[in-house]
């Protein structure tokens, strides 16, 4: 596959995996193997004073993987920043996937608060990677703002139910001058190689990984969908028409001729 | 005396360094970051820190997350 290029680094996988969910870091780990991604994302939460759990720094291996935090939890611009300066402080490279939603029903990205949490991190020097709904106007936005990439999405978190914004993602791609991540409701590794084959740079994936029982395997057939997905992107797909158009000779038919 | 410590009330010993605190609850340093009472604290000012009555901590790790 031709490599995906996001703020100057080149990464061979247009696929990305999230963390979360996972029954272990078993399985975590062996979905991370079979997807051959490269970027995974993380998120920052409370200690549990009581019951101190290992880092996630302890299991993945942060010359393989490019470690993405979210902002996740974070309700609006404030409390994204504060989650983005604490990643950094962690001793993460400055890359931090934007979340702000504060709708915990259907979890949808608030594009005031997300562009204005941008705007932020963007002059404090972060590579900022935004969840966003799947809006053409705000995407130009952030793009302005001066994001690594924007990331529409597809359905909203966790609910598999694939592009369902098919139409707006279809214009920011058209539009966007930085790469397109179609994050978020992809549950099919049919999804992800629609949304490939549309001409999005990348799509990021967790649910649908992690909710499965058998991880890996589904790893593997997301990196699979992906790659065939990228790959008729660049073939380019045949015209849509209406009335059928036939594969064979229309001539030479066993018949006689009027 | 009493700190907040991850949003609830936390007895510590009077003026404890944060290094000691972050010993006691047996937390590896290279492994958390830690915010007091709104401003994050690196790593080679944890043995430096003393905490006071009333502090807000906020100590927080990486967990798996899309």
């Amino acid at each position: 596959m031709d490599e995906l290029v996001i703020a100057g680094r080149s990464f061979r996988s247009r696929l990305m995996i999230g963390t979360g969910k996972f029954s272990s870091n078993q399985a975590m780990l062996s979905a991370m193997v079979a997807s051959e991604c490269e970027i995974v994302t993380v998120a920052l939460r409370r200690v549990d004073i009581n019951n101190p759990q290992d880092s996630m720094l302890d299991h993945i291996d942060r010359d393989k993987y490019l470690l993405l935090p979210n902002t996740s939890g974070a309700r609006d611009a404030e409390e994204a920043v504060r989650l983005a300066r604490l990643a950094r402080a962690a001793g993460c490279e400055p890359w931090i996937k934007l979340e702000v939603t504060p709708d915990p029903y259907y979890l949808l990205p608030d594009p005031v608060e997300t562009l204005k949490a941008a705007q932020i991190l963007v002059k404090e020097g972060f590579i900022v990677l935004p969840y966003m709904p799947a809006d053409p106007v705000l995407a130009r936005h952030l793009e302005e703002a001066g994001t690594a990439t924007v990331m529409p999405l597809g359905a909203p978190i966790g609910t598999n139910r694939g592009l369902r914004t098919r139409d707006h993602l279809a214009i920011i791609i058209e539009q966007a001058h930085i790469p397109v991540v179609v994050d978020a409701g992809l549950g099919a590794p049919s999804h992800a190689a629609e949304a490939m084959e549309m001409g999005a740079d990348a799509v990021l994936v967790n649910t649908a990984l992690a909710d499965t029982p058998n991880p890996a395997a589904m790893a593997a057939a997301f990196a699979k969908g992906v790659e065939a997905g990228r790959e008729a992107f660049l073939a380019g797909l045949g015209k849509q028409r209406q009335l059928a158009q036939a594969s064979s000779p229309l001539t030479g038919f066993l018949r006689h001729e009027a | 005396m009493e700190i907040q410590l991850n949003g609830k009330a936390f007895e510590a010993d009077p003026d404890i360094r944060l290094s000691r605190l972050l010993e006691s609850l047996k937390l590896d340093p290279q492994q958390i970051v830690v915010e007091r009472n709104g401003s994050i604290l690196t790593i080679d000012q944890f043995s430096a820190t003393t905490l006071s009555h009333g502090d807000i901590v906020e100590i927080v790790q990486f967990v798996g997350g899309g």
